[in-house]
């Protein structure tokens, strides 16, 4: 007997003026391997096609759908109602601008984060096409790729103690960037020059290891030990009798 | 209006878009990309398997080199292809696999040893060389003679865009996200920038620019199965045909990627097949050395898709509340292969179908996947009918496809393309002066603005966009999928007219203030029924088979008379476009032959061009 299932949704558009912060609520029948890709496509063709959120590979790659899912940041493609109880609770992440319904805007956040954390490889090298390419271990570049693996959806940001509190904390997201860089040989920034990007409360001290971060990566990245390797090197960047 | 000015505006922010755009910011010009969602998050983002260069490093990579690169791309387009264009293509490809190295690429490398791989189930042994150690290694791709697909575990897609998307930051390449082209703005002559909806506000905004690219990516969501990410809708294409004097080449060439899941159609890549995956049928036997004894699973993608679904018409299938489907195998390759060399396979097994493709099989079937048409350029990524304008990627034909795309090479298209275009903008960049009358920019703004506006105030139309999309939906996948033939064709051109009418005719239910999704749909429902019948009218049109455009009543590929490319053309009021053809390619360095696999029987030109007949494999 298939369940029916309750959706309660919430609701506001900021464009409107006659629209104010609530909860909708719609009502769906299950069908067989439904996630919440199919189930929102559904209510928005057939009952509500105002209603606002972001799908895009639909696959669990991108990072677009993240929504806090019966009070649990992660993704919804990915979320099978098989695995929810009859009564869904959905509401947009908190800490990114609403754009409207479940629809946030991490764009812009993880823009900046590439600024401050100078999210690319620093190098005097020019590359030289003639040249055979520079050499590279295999477990390094796949070390490199673990790290790399980040989707940037914001659930670590939304899930974040200290982000609630300070704005303008770099997050488990934005400090695994560096540590990404940090690992890779290509990069020749010193510690020192590191340090002074994340040495900080903004950055990895304001980390309190409440662990949420690494509970709600939909990527499982191993977010915990790359804050404790980070802090443990710029801890020891700083002493004087390292360069 | 708001009105910003750039040197290019770049509508797309995938690989292809990105690329070009460092390469222009590079030589040191003010560059916007403009993207509907951030730009990692597209769709280029998605792929697994890798891009083809002919670096030669992998053990069964030797002896690989641009030529026989080359000829695999020339058999794979069916001959279809620009051969000049993929002769380009096939040099550049492995500097620019080494440039992105150098930004930062995490490639796998050669681990120097003997290892262990798998072929048609099969363990075998190979010794990658001490030499070789720590250079980019590669991996094996259907319709290719080497081993020549460099990857990234199998994030190459995430990883790559990663990258440039870091370098964009770097060279402080703007992107605007949320932010959709809906027309482009022209004198007939030049192109002078686009109208765009803020995907944020809903507010229209105006783009002015010398020089603008469509780089906005596949149109498979035109199709109710596609592997796409559900923004492929086609934006760029539908710009471009709406000008009435830009054609998009070859619509009708459509691929179909063998391995879509049943049912969400999210594809698993062809690495499983390469790393030795085979298909089997309800009986769980393995059928496709009965089709194509030497390649098996690893023909090219087009003769795969068609012999699934051959086989599947003869009842082999197995029965499914979704449809019928065969069977992807991947268990032999043991646990530790697929939890690392193919983790996203596993990870998208997991996730969607609750299944383990260590101990279970996994439900596949042939399914939309890459559009080798597009937004027709010439080899320096001009599009034909305005100046000023460009084309690169996925949206574009380039045209090193043809009418077959090969596993790996699109990718490796969009950073090469990205690259050798990026450059001509950047010269045809040099010393341009924009002369714009104004009432050009005001009527374009105009007409956007009035769209906008009867769909929101609800004057007139009853039409359902849903209901709409879905009726062009049924058309292309009952006549333009795997197998084509006239009959079903005539019928979809007839429906899709009338569909397009209906598309034209839409009510909005919900307000449409803001950034309303239904809105957003309603504004682009009636270029994507145009590009549908662009698809269908175009297969109508071709009388022969070739790559992945099968007609049931013309089963030869006709050299004598379809070694061309269909160019596309919207006139303003017409129901179906302007058909024109131009040759495949303005010179022969392999002339047309037989693929080596795929069968089928060729009509051959009535004057072959000179030269070494294609060597048969
Ligand atoms: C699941 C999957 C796996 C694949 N795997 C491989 C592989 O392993 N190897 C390989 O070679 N190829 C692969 N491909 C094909 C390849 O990934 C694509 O062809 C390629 O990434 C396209 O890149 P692109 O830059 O042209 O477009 P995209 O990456 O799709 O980017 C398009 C951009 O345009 C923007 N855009 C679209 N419309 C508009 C508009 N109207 N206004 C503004 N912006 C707009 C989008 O937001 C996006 O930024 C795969 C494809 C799929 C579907």
């Amino acid at each position: 007997m298939p369940r029916n299932l309750t959706f309660n949704i919430f609701r506001y558009n900021p464009q409107d003026p006659a629209s104010v912060p609530h909860m909708d609520t719609f009502v769906l029948g299950e069908t067989d391997s439904m996630t919440l890709f199919i189930a929102l496509g559904r209510i928005r063709e057939e009952q509500d096609p105002s209603l606002q959120f972001d799908f895009c590979c639909r696959a669990g790659v991108c990072g677009s759908c993240a929504m806090v899912i019966n009070g649990r940041p992660g993704l919804a493609c990915n979320t099978k109602v098989k695995d929810l109880p009859a009564e869904i609770t959905l509401l947009p992440l908190p800490f990114f601008k609403l754009v409207g319904d479940l629809s946030v805007d991490t764009g812009t956040w993880f823009r900046e984060m590439y600024q401050r954390v100078e999210s690319w490889v620093h190098t005097e090298r020019v590359f030289d096409p003639a040249q055979e390419e520079e050499r590279m271990d295999n477990d390094t570049a796949n070390r490199i790729y673990e790290l790399d693996r980040c989707i940037e959806c914001g659930c670590c940001i939304a899930a974040c103690g200290t982000a609630r509190m300070r704005k303008d904390f770099l997050g488990a997201a934005g400090l695994n960037r560096l540590a990404r860089f940090l690992i890779d040989p290509r990069d020749q920034r010193t510690e020192r020059e590191y340090f002074e990007l994340i040495g900080n409360d903004q950055g990895i001290f304001g980390c309190m290891g409440l662990l949420a971060c690494e509970d709600v990566c939909p990527k499982r990245l191993p977010l915990q030990d790359q804050l404790g390797f980070l802090r443990r090197k710029m801890a020891l960047s700083v002493l004087p009798w390292k360069k | 209006m708001l009105t910003i000015y750039t040197d290019l505006l770049c509508i797309g922010a995938g690989l292809a878009g990105e690329r070009a755009a460092v390469e222009v910011a590079g030589a040191g010009f003010n560059v916007i990309c403009l993207s509907l969602v951030p730009a990692r998050r597209s769709h280029s983002v998605a792929a697994q398997g890798g891009m083809q260069a002919a670096l030669g490093n992998a053990a069964m990579g030797e002896g690989d080199s641009p030529d026989v690169h080359f000829a695999d791309t020339v058999k794979g387009s069916d001959w279809g292809c620009d051969q000049e264009v993929a002769r380009l293509f096939c040099d550049t490809a492995p500097i620019e696999m080494r440039r992105l190295a150098s930004w930062g690429v995490p490639w796998n490398r050669v681990v120097a040893g003997v290892h262990t791989y798998y072929k048609g189930g099969k363990p075998f042994e190979k010794e990658e060389r001490k030499e070789k150690e720590g250079l980019i290694h590669a991996r094996a791709f259907g319709g290719t003679a080497k081993w020549r697909t460099c990857y990234a575990s199998d994030g190459t897609g995430h990883s790559v865009l990663y990258t440039m998307d870091n370098r964009a930051a770097q060279l402080g390449v703007e992107v605007h996200d949320r932010v959709e082209a809906i027309s482009l703005i022209h004198d007939g002559g030049n192109c002078l920038g686009a109208v765009c909806r803020c995907l944020r506000t809903g507010k229209l905004v105006t783009y002015i620019s010398k020089a603008t690219l469509i780089a906005t990516g596949g149109f498979g969501r035109i199709y109710r199965a596609s592997t796409n990410a559900i923004i492929n809708d086609g934006g760029g294409l539908i710009a471009a045909i709406e000008t009435g004097v830009v054609p998009l080449g070859n619509m009708e060439a459509i691929q179909f990627h063998p391995t879509g899941i049943v049912p969400t159609d999210i594809l698993v890549t062809e690495g499983c097949r390469g790393d030795g995956g085979t298909l089997l049928d309800a009986d769980e036997y393995r059928f496709m050395p009965d089709y194509e004894p030497e390649k098996a699973e690893l023909a090219s993608r087009d003769v795969v898709a068609r012999r699934m679904t051959e086989h599947m018409l003869k009842g082999k299938g197995i029965k499914s509340p979704y449809g019928d489907h065969l069977w992807l195998d991947i268990r032999h390759l043991g646990e530790k292969h697929i939890r690392t060399k193919l983790r996203e396979v596993d990870e998208i097994c997991q996730s969607f179908l609750g299944i383990d493709p260590v101990h279970q099989l996994i439900p596949v079937r042939p399914t939309q996947h890459y559009s080798m048409g597009g937004v027709r350029t010439n080899k320096d990524g001009a599009a034909y009918g305005l100046s000023g304008l460009f084309g690169a990627g996925e949206a574009s034909c380039w045209d090193m496809h043809g009418f077959n795309r090969l596993g790996g090479n699109s990718l490796a298209e969009t950073v090469v393309a990205g690259g050798i275009v990026g450059g001509r903008i950047a010269e045809f960049l040099a010393g341009c002066e924009l002369a714009i009358r104004t009432s050009v920019v005001r009527d374009r703004q105009a007409l956007d603005e009035e769209r906008v506006k009867n769909l929101v105030e609800k004057s007139g139309g009853s039409e359902n966009v849903y209901q709409v999309r879905e009726a062009m939906f049924d058309v292309l996948q009952e006549v333009a999928f795997i197998y084509r033939n006239g009959k079903d064709l005539e019928s979809g051109v007839e429906r899709l007219k009338e569909i397009l009418a209906r598309a034209k005719n839409v009510r909005l239910r919900s307000g449409g203030v803001g950034a309303n999704p239904e809105l957003a749909l309603a504004i682009k429902l009636p270029g994507m029924v145009k590009l549908a019948q662009c698809v269908v009218y175009g297969a109508l049109k071709r009388t022969e088979s070739r790559g992945s455009h099968t007609r049931e009543d013309y089963p030869e590929r006709n050299d004598r008379d379809w070694l061309t490319r269909t160019l596309a053309t919207w006139r303003e009021g017409a129901d179906v476009p302007t058909l024109d053809y131009e040759p495949a390619t303005p010179s022969f360095e392999l002339p047309p032959g037989d693929r080596g696999y795929g069968g089928g029987r060729i009509i051959p030109m009535d004057n072959p061009p000179a030269g070494p007949g294609a060597d048969k494999e």
